[in-house]
């Protein structure tokens, strides 16, 4: 383990000297808030010839993941970053990014998707693409934030994974609130992350590759099942890859968090910065006797489904919180939750809050560990204004 | 060696683009993609947007490819290509590529990924200045999905969505001037071709290969299915939009315009409207306005052309 320095600085960055230290050779940029601090500040350590990257302007997001797809599969390491409709304008070259395994890093500053248009924070962006096939792991902090973003390449070049991998922080409550953030050396990270090597590059002219190519019905199936399962592997890569991690920073990571779980009778499962308001309050209920506990998901994409039912099989009552909806239907955490615990004895609740930047305070926590909240925690029953 | 004999030489070798493909019987696209892949003397990587060309080729598990091929969409072609040439900018100074070992990086997108959906990530990567070659092989409508007008489709011209009717002549609007607009961003070079001229297009692919920046080729290509001409035809008829001035070849050097070809005689436009069956009712007795109006369009166009050339005042 090394020394390490503390600084105060948001996640955006902490990100952005995250990606100062990786030192990638392309970044697309292109701008959104609240993601907008982290292209800004990475341009700025291009600038002042602190990082080396290609800074590619594109003029759209749509354009920003395509030249990111173009650069990886060339050879090249390469991030980008985005939030809410830059994600959703972007979500079909996302699809393609996956199916092409194209092992691209973004941060994305989770932000509410339109309309209303809003800037502030729900993960509505982030599960417009669940089903992509990227992987998504949500910090809780400016802390996590820096180091997913240090594991991210490791995770998206692993040679079984080869997926485009997603750190997303909550817009504003993360991006743009300073906190104390411990970095590794740049020498550490430089061999932590290590050299970009990708198999079968496009720049290989020796050896020519059709990228891309139409498959129709005798061959699309298998293609995607083999896209998929990729996905499925990173979930032990990521483990590996956190372990290794934890040798170096002293900080644990994995694709899930138990927090105080030991004999919980009652369970939140939340993502996201949320999880650290209902740590709060799981302490506060501690104290006063009460056996309530959080298990956070850090890897929503993949999705660790075996792992989250062994750690609630003890729960009376498992509540999800969502900070997306999915009108008409499950909303996407909980649907997630009921498959994993289906055929256990807990009870299932689930709650949407905090759309479009809405705080979940404490007392908010409490009353849904009471069993008393309503469906749309923070929702005023009042009319809006015509 | 001669120009002919370079062609013919990389294509007696391991052809860019292989035999066994399933584009169609007289489409202009292979012609364009081969003259235009045999004229570099450097390595390429081909970046392809959806379309005919990508579909035709690539079926998995086989490929009609033997340099890289890569496609990502319909629309981003030009994006992706400005990717490889970062990627590749960003190897060499890193010293992961030697300067010697230098890929050109060429887009082939058809009219429907040039002028319509795809027009944003090109006017992107023309404004970036990234050093690639954009062709646009232009067959004037949607070919691949069924033949549907397109900005590029000319004014009268029949499409599935712009069907001559008992109160419709085709389409109604005149086609963008595209190369115009590629030029309108400042670029080092960007020219007009067709696959008919296969000299002038071989060297419009030498200029724009050795352009510091980025280059962009428009290309009339035939399409035997949407144009409803005789597959026997293709550049004959090729020859005819070029001798008709429908399509003049020309070239824009650092803004300069310059016409590479002049027709010793120039047809009438009828003799490009006759062959194809998309133009078949204009050629109705009722409908000699509307050819009047076309001829009268084109001889506007290259006298304009012509003032361009002459570096005199635009209209």
């Amino acid at each position: 383990m090394t020394e390490t320095t503390l600084r105060l600085m948001t996640g955006g960055e902490a990100v952005v000297e995250a990606m100062r230290q990786i030192d990638p050779d392309v970044v697309p940029v292109y701008p959104i808030t609240p993601q907008t601090p982290i292209i800004q500040g990475f341009a700025k350590f291009v600038a002042d010839g602190k990082a080396q990257a290609e800074l590619v302007n594109v003029e759209s997001e749509h354009s920003a993941m395509s030249a990111a797809v173009g650069s990886a599969l060339a050879g090249a390491r390469t991030m980008t970053a985005t939030s809410s409709q830059g994600l959703a304008l972007m979500a079909e070259v996302v699809y393609i990014a996956a199916s092409m395994r194209a092992p691209i890093v973004m941060a994305v500053g989770n932000r509410a998707l339109s309309g209303p248009i809003n800037i502030h924070c729900d993960h509505s962006d982030s599960m417009l693409i669940r089903d992509s096939g990227v992987a998504q792991l949500f910090a809780e902090n400016a802390q996590e934030a820096y180091d997913l973003t240090v594991m991210a390449p490791r995770l998206a070049e692993h040679p079984d994974v080869l997926l485009p991998v997603l750190v997303c922080q909550d817009g504003f409550t993360i991006t743009h609130s300073a906190e104390p953030v411990a970095m590794l050396d740049d020498e550490d990270v430089s061999s932590f992350v290590g050299d970009y090597s990708l198999p079968h590059r496009v720049l290989d002219t020796a050896h020519p590759t059709t990228q891309g190519p139409f498959a129709m019905p005798d061959y699309y199936f298998e293609l995607r099942r083999q896209q998929a399962a990729a996905l499925e592997t990173a979930l032990d890569a990521f483990t590996g890859i956190a372990t290794e991690y934890e040798e170096l920073s002293g900080r644990p990571y994995g694709p899930l968090e138990a927090y105080r779980l030991e004999d919980a009778e009652r369970v939140i499962v939340a993502l996201g910065s949320s999880a650290g308001t209902v740590k709060d309050v799981v302490d506060d209920l501690r104290d006063e006797g009460d056996p309530v506990g959080l298990l956070r998901i850090v890897s929503f994409r993949p999705f660790p489904a075996r792992e989250a039912a062994a750690l609630l099989e003890d729960a009376d009552t498992v509540i999800v919180l969502d900070r997306a909806d999915s009108p008409g239907g499950a909303a996407p955490l909980r649907a997630e939750v009921a498959a994993a615990l289906y055929g256990s004895a807990a009870r299932l609740d689930g709650h949407v809050y905090g759309l479009g930047g809405r705080d979940l305070h404490p007392e908010d926590v409490r009353e849904i560990f009471s069993g008393c909240a309503p469906p749309y925690v923070g929702l005023r029953g009042v009319a809006c204004p015509a | 060696m001669s120009r002919l004999k370079t062609l013919v030489r990389n294509e007696a070798g391991v052809p860019p683009l292989g035999g066994g493909h399933a584009l169609c019987q007289g489409c202009g696209v292979p012609v364009v993609v081969r003259t235009v892949l045999n004229t570099f003397t450097q390595p390429v990587v081909v970046v392809n947007a959806t379309g005919c060309l990508e579909v035709a080729t690539t079926r998995f598990p086989a490929t009609a490819w033997n340099v890289p091929w890569l496609h990502v969409a319909f629309e981003n072609a030009a994006a992706v290509g400005s990717g490889v040439e970062s990627a590749q900018r960003a190897l060499r100074r890193r010293h992961a590529m030697s300067a010697d070992d230098e890929v050109a990086v060429v887009v082939f997108a058809g009219d429907g990924g040039t002028y319509d959906i795809g027009l944003q990530a090109l006017s992107g990567a023309l404004e970036r200045g990234h050093k690639l070659l954009f062709v646009c092989y232009d067959n004037e409508a949607y070919m691949n999905t069924g033949i549907q007008r397109s900005g590029a489709t000319p004014f009268g011209a029949a499409t599935t969505t712009s069907p001559s009717g008992d109160v419709s002549f085709g389409k109604a609007q005149q086609r963008k001037d595209m190369t115009a607009i590629a030029v309108a961003h400042h670029v080092p070079y960007a020219a007009q071709a067709t696959a008919s001229h296969w000299h002038d297009l071989s060297v419009k692919v030498e200029h724009a290969a050795a352009a510091e920046g980025p280059a962009f080729l428009n290309v009339l290509t035939d399409c035997p299915v949407g144009w409803g001409h005789e597959p026997r035809l293709s550049l004959r008829l090729l020859n005819a939009a070029v001798d008709s001035l429908f399509w003049p070849l020309y070239e824009v050097v650092d803004g300069r315009y310059r016409v590479t070809y002049q027709p010793d005689k120039v047809v009438p436009i009828e003799d490009w409207l006759r062959p194809q069956k998309r133009f078949a009712h204009l050629l109705r007795p009722e409908n000699a306005n509307l050819v009047a109006e076309i001829q009268a369009k084109v001889d506007a166009d290259w006298e304009d052309l012509l003032r361009r050339c002459q570096g005199g005042d635009l209209p």
